[in-house]
């Protein structure tokens, strides 16, 4: 019986078998509790897709008029008013492709920025691997790209194009941009959830990117643009954005193949592309939002 | 003005009371070798961020003066919550949490739950502590049934557990016939009440938070909702009871820790605890 001073009390409490009660797991056990929470992952993500449109008259009919109004905004403006559809034959799916593919990745972004910082409360109430939360949603928004996908399908064909083989190139091309996506947003996870700001600046960030990003236009058929800086084009195309948009067109655009073929476009580097995109953005995303497990209760 | 961080940068915040803090002397932690611990507080400190609070007026010109001047956001303050605590528990204990409002009971539930990391020191734990509720991950726009589900899944049991006790939460929550197909926006707050405890109450805890007002709802709930916290209870290795009702603290615990401004103020005995604290609230 005896006062003790705090250095002991630590002591005592190792000496007794008692762990700290907010380290981080190891990183293979957080897999695991992460893994043990997929179903959690799945109900939570259907549960925010179902109640997004609740108290809207035309509920969830929305998930399919979102990209179709999406898509009629960026058509009438890009491809009625401007007119950016040089070099491409048929212009309707590729642009409608391109807002498809592009807004998953976007979208994502935005949803994994605020997926920690806005939900401090059940972060404060519940004990699971935080990075749950970015995971779903990711699979809310992957949810609206499988309807999103449907449209899709509806649109191309009514526009000519027919079905082929390569159509099965869809699955492990936005398989990738899961992967891909998932990962930028752990990163961008842990910034919104220290630094609020980040969810103000992402939107200027994404519309950068989406312009850069060849989606309301053929990079292949600016090259001729860009002569003298081959450096350009280069770097366009192999960012994520348009890696995963291209892949998408190519396999689901019958007449795109024959655009690229006459631009003299090689389509080959692009599945390494995205390869490399999607285990760099995981990994480093998963071990970068890892790093902060125990600190995001703090906000 | 409020809530302005010192020049010193010294990690430590002051609370927006600006008057000055009063430290209390903290009783010495006594160790009883005869008995197990569970949960090991030692020199806690707990400071977290709250955002969007008013201190002064926010425009756009003061905002950029602030940001060339290099001075904190006002709107992000920093709170001192739980300044310096220490205490043993024991297996079996039920410890009781007093204190007046803001005094850091609340807090300091989460931080044994390890849901907000320590600033200093640090809380060590058998088992994993969880907090009695669940409120947080459903969603109000979603069916009773729906929430079932995903409540049982966020506290982490797995699908198959979640289908055993689906029968056994309904039947608890007692609501009228059909209104488990309504959305919870729906519910009387009662209902909603005894719907959210039902869930929080499947599972079993090893170190139980128990934070406030649970027994809500008409008196039948009440007296069910008691029952079912003596099993929990009973469950589990120990129980921490947040209340401002003094008399359940009194019948529940076996011990009462006394807060104050983030600091222990009183710890031992509930009749004794009780009685100071009341003499001291009531001048």
């Amino acid at each position: 019986m005896n006062a003790t001073t705090s250095d002991s009390l630590a002591e005592f409490a190792a000496r007794h078998g008692l762990t700290k009660s907010a380290a981080r797991p190891p990183l293979r056990k957080y897999i695991a509790d992460l893994w043990q929470r997929r179903t959690f992952i799945w109900q939570f993500a259907s549960s925010k897709s179902m109640a997004m449109y609740t108290s809207s008259r035309l509920g969830q009919l929305w998930q399919v008029l979102t990209p179709l109004l999406n898509a009629g905004v960026y058509f009438l403006i890009f491809g009625v008013l401007l007119g950016t559809d040089h070099g491409v034959t048929n212009f309707v799916p590729f642009l409608v492709t391109g807002v498809f593919v592009f807004s998953f990745c976007q979208r994502s972004l935005t949803a994994g920025a605020r997926s920690v910082g806005n939900n401090l409360s059940l972060i404060r109430a519940l004990h699971f691997p935080r990075a749950t939360l970015p995971f779903a949603f990711v699979i809310v928004e992957l949810q609206h790209l499988m309807v999103a996908m449907l449209v899709l399908a509806g649109i191309v064909l009514a526009f000519g194009e027919p079905i082929t083989w390569h159509w099965i190139l869809l699955v492990p091309a936005l398989a990738l941009q899961l992967v891909f996506n998932i990962g930028v947003s752990l990163i961008i996870a842990r910034m919104g959830a220290f630094i609020r700001d980040v969810q103000q600046l992402l939107p200027f960030i994404m519309r950068t990117w989406l312009y850069a990003s060849g989606v309301i236009f053929a990079i292949p058929a600016m090259a001729h643009k860009f002569k003298d800086h081959p450096w350009v084009i280069d770097l366009l195309a192999a960012n994520p954005g348009s890696v995963y948009v291209e892949l998408v067109r190519t396999s689901v655009i019958d007449s795109y193949r024959d655009d690229l073929v006459t631009l003299n476009w090689g389509t080959g580097h692009l599945w390494w592309y995205a390869i490399a995109w999607a285990v760099v953005a995981f990994a480093g995303g998963f071990w970068y939002f890892y790093r902060a497990e125990e600190r995001y209760g703090r906000g | 003005m409020a809530n302005v961080k010192e020049k010193t940068g010294k990690p430590v915040a002051k609370t927006g009371k600006g008057k000055q803090r009063q430290d209390i002397e903290q009783p010495a932690v006594v160790i009883d070798p005869t008995r197990e611990p569970i949960v090991v507080v030692d020199g806690l400190h707990i400071v977290y961020r709250v955002y969007g609070a008013g201190g002064e007026k926010g425009s756009a010109a003061t905002a950029l003066m602030r940001v060339v001047r290099r001075q904190n956001r006002p709107q992000m303050n920093e709170i001192h919550a739980v300044r310096g605590v220490s205490f043993v528990a024991y297996r079996g204990d039920a410890i009781g949490l007093i204190g007046t409002n803001g005094s850091g009971k609340s807090t300091l539930l989460k931080a044994i739950a390890g849901l907000l990391p320590p600033a200093g020191g640090g809380v060590y734990t058998d088992g994993q502590p969880s907090l009695l509720g669940v409120s947080a991950a459903l969603m109000r726009d979603l069916s009773g049934e729906r929430n079932i589900v995903l409540g049982c899944l966020a506290m982490g049991l797995t699908p198959q557990q979640t289908r055993e006790k689906y029968d056994e939460i309904v039947e608890f929550a007692d609501l009228k016939p059909g209104f488990i197909q309504y959305p919870m926006s729906t519910y009387s707050s009662g209902m909603g009440a005894r719907l959210r405890f039902a869930i929080a109450a499947a599972r079993t805890h090893d170190v139980l938070l128990i934070d406030e007002a649970l027994a809500t709802g008409d008196a039948k709930f009440k007296r069910r909702s008691k029952a079912k916290i003596e099993e929990l209870r009973r469950d589990a290795g120990a129980v921490f009871l947040v209340a401002h009702n003094l008399d359940v603290i009194e019948e529940t615990c076996n011990r009462v820790i006394w807060l104050d401004d983030g600091q222990i103020r009183m710890d031992g005995d509930p009749a004794e605890v009780i009685a100071a604290y009341t003499e001291a609230t009531s001048k």
